[in-house]
């Protein structure tokens, strides 16, 4: 059981993190962002996160704030 | 032994004035005519326990003073004429940055690689910098030992007071040249660099030292901030001497160590008759512009005797305002003007202009 | 539930980088962040930035800062840690910085064993003017300085720094990483506090050289461009350490 928090503000929505969850987790979503883009959201239903921070720790713009586990 | 006077050369007066002053870095790459300053120092900083590189370059030289300066102690390096182009990048940085580097630019003559006689060819180097940019650098010229040792002192004074790049404009005649001269003991308060000074963000926000502006009206204020403060420098700072102004009608001019042939030729001027009078700007930036032409206001013309292709001529020329006359009397690099060739380059120039007075 | 990723105390509060989106300077920035929470020495270090896209480093990290001219970092670094030994000095420069303009700096900062930890980013290109020709521009890499792709004729060979560093007597510490994956950004946070510790201990200069992706520059995605550092980028600059006395 886990949670992660995304800043949307440094978001760059690079995906690196929709392909890195091991349960994909992190998806994009619907809503853009002031360029256009399509933010992505964390979307965990079934509590499936493991807190393993993996999306944080290749984020290139520490847009993924926090990891709880 | 502090007021005890010694013989000393050039060199190693700048250098031993340094210790003097405090320098705890001397970062250094060898050229003559100035190769005794790195040498002298090399010893004594590490005999101190003071701060001592042999530079991979000039390059490296300068940006390692600005490096340790930036820690807000007091650090300089040493070099000569074309060496000292190659660090104009790093003084414009130094200036925008607003960092106390002291620089010793002991002149050789040029240009490109030129040799190692004595010239006064790096007034333009100095004075107007070879940097991009607008920013202006204190540029001092010291005309005897004692003064290249009290100059070095006033060198870092100035340095860190107004958090403004430093040049001693020495020549190759100075650093070799022995003459006697008292140290004493620095005689300026310690400047408290703590409010920017970069020592680890303990207990404070980080700060960065850096003249990189994005923004054009930041870049616009921190530009205008310069040159405020050297407005403040320039009032506060310009220095000169003069002898026997007041009664003159032509007033021999020179810089540095030339300064020392133009006295002795105002006094074999004066004993033909010719009212001359001698005026040398010691700070060549800020230079004493509104004296000089107070000077010219009166009537009183210029003679400038100088070691380069008339470098400084066009700043009097600058500062009379079409006053008076201007003339140059000069030799591109070598050995000195000697006193008769000065005294009769002035006859000459007497007979042209002044005839009828004759 | 415990908190198990949280930004580094060595990052300032409030910024928001100014790198291309899937740029790994972020990911280096923030495991030296994390390296310095850890050693406990954030309050008496002092970083020379270069110049290049890590320009702004000092508007990232609560770090004092010195900004050098291009390629000076280790010269600036030097003079740091001559006039203050007991700080803790580090340079953050790219490939072009520390390779090509400022080589002399960086081999003579590696020769004399400056106490010193540098950290380059290796990303092959120029990427802060537009992604020209460099000196660790691989073999037939195309760049907009080199559209046939890099070829001896023109280009010579790209420069291994990781290598070249490790070679030199005042180096104690040299190692080349990457930052496509979870166990190579693992490994390089542990060479990045190796090259502090060896710092710390005294020994000489602590190198690391970061295989970082530039995806607008090499026109790819994020994705893509790692895959590239992983089956390319490491055939000529292979990982590992180097030297480690």
């Amino acid at each position: 059981m886990g949670k992660i928090l995304i800043d949307n503000n440094r978001c760059k929505t690079c995906y690196i993190c929709t392909e890195t969850c091991p349960k994909k987790l992190i998806k994009k979503s619907n809503k853009t962002n002031r360029l256009g883009d399509y933010m992505v959201e964390f979307d965990d239903p079934k509590g499936e996160c493991i807190g393993c921070a993996m999306c944080a720790k290749r984020c290139p713009d520490l847009a993924i704030t926090e990891v709880w586990r | 032994m502090n007021n005890q006077k010694v013989l000393i050369k050039g060199n190693y007066a700048i250098a031993q004035a340094a210790v003097k002053a405090g320098c705890q870095c001397y970062f250094g790459y060898p050229i003559t005519p100035q190769s005794e300053i790195g040498e002298y120092l090399s010893g004594k900083m590490q005999e101190l326990g003071r701060g001592f590189v042999c530079a991979e370059s000039e390059l490296a030289a300068i940006n390692m003073v600005i490096g340790a300066v930036s820690t807000g102690v007091k650090a300089m390096t040493s070099s000569s004429s074309c060496a000292v182009a190659l660090m104009q990048e790093a003084l414009s940085y130094a200036a925008g940055d607003e960092l106390p580097v002291v620089l010793i630019n002991v002149m050789r003559a040029g240009p490109g690689l030129g040799y190692i006689y004595p010239a006064q060819g790096d007034y333009n180097q100095s004075v107007y910098g070879g940097g991009n940019g607008d920013y202006k650098i204190i540029v001092i010229a010291p005309s005897t030992v004692q003064e290249c040792i009290d100059y070095t002192y006033k060198a870092f004074y100035l340095a860190h007071k107004y958090r403004n790049p430093v040049i001693l404009l020495a020549d190759g005649l100075l650093g070799q040249m022995m003459e006697p001269a008292v140290f004493g003991e620095y005689p300026y308060p310690e400047i408290d660099n703590s409010s920017w000074a970069l020592t680890g963000a303990k207990n404070r926000p980080a700060r960065a030292i850096y003249s990189l502006e994005p923004s054009e009206s930041k870049q616009i204020n921190r530009i205008n901030h310069l040159f405020e403060k050297f407005d403040i420098i320039t009032k506060n700072e310009t220095d000169w001497e003069e002898f026997e102004t007041d009664d003159a009608d032509i007033i021999l001019t020179a810089f540095g160590s030339m300064t020392r042939n133009i006295k002795a030729a105002m006094k074999v001027l004066r004993e033909n008759d010719i009212k001359a009078g001698c005026f040398r700007p010691i700070t060549l930036n800020p230079f004493p512009h509104k004296r000089i032409n107070e000077l010219a206001r009166q009537g009183k013309d210029f003679i400038v005797v100088e070691m380069n292709m008339g470098q400084m001529y066009k700043d009097i020329k600058y500062a009379v305002e079409g006053q008076s006359k201007v003339e140059l009397v000069n030799r591109s690099v070598g050995e000195w003007l000697k006193v008769e060739e000065i005294v009769s380059a002035v006859k000459k120039i007497m007979e042209k202009n002044y005839a009828a007075s004759i | 539930m415990q908190q198990v990723f949280s930004m580094p105390k060595s990052m300032k509060k409030d910024f928001k980088y100014t790198f291309c989106s899937g740029c790994d300077h972020g990911v280096a920035i923030r495991l030296f962040c994390e390296v310095l929470d850890e050693l406990g020495i954030q309050d008496k270090t002092i970083c020379t930035t270069s110049i290049g896209c890590s320009v702004f480093l000092y508007d990232f990290i609560d770090v004092d800062c010195i900004e050098a001219p291009h390629g000076r970092a280790l010269a600036e670094a030097t003079g740091v840690k001559r006039a203050c030994p007991d700080k803790v000095v580090f340079t953050y420069q790219g490939d072009g910085d520390f390779a090509s303009i400022g080589l002399a700096e960086s081999m003579h900062a590696a020769f004399r064993g400056e106490r010193v930890t540098a950290i380059m980013i290796n990303n092959t290109t120029y990427g802060m003017t537009g992604g020209q020709h460099g000196p660790t521009t691989m073999m037939g890499q195309v760049t907009t300085t080199s559209p046939m792709g890099r070829n001896r004729e023109y280009y010579g060979y790209p420069a291994r720094m990781a290598e070249q560093i490790a070679l030199a007597d005042g180096c104690a510490y040299s190692a080349r990483v990457a930052l496509d994956s979870i166990p190579h950004i693992n490994e390089a946070k542990k060479a990045i506090k190796k090259a502090f510790q060896v710092q710390l201990d005294g020994i000489g200069l602590g190198f690391v050289e970061i295989l970082s992706t530039c995806p607008t520059n090499w026109h790819m995605t994020p994705e893509q461009a790692h895959e590239r550092v992983r089956n390319d980028m490491v055939q000529t600059f292979p990982l590992g350490v180097f030297k480690d006395l």
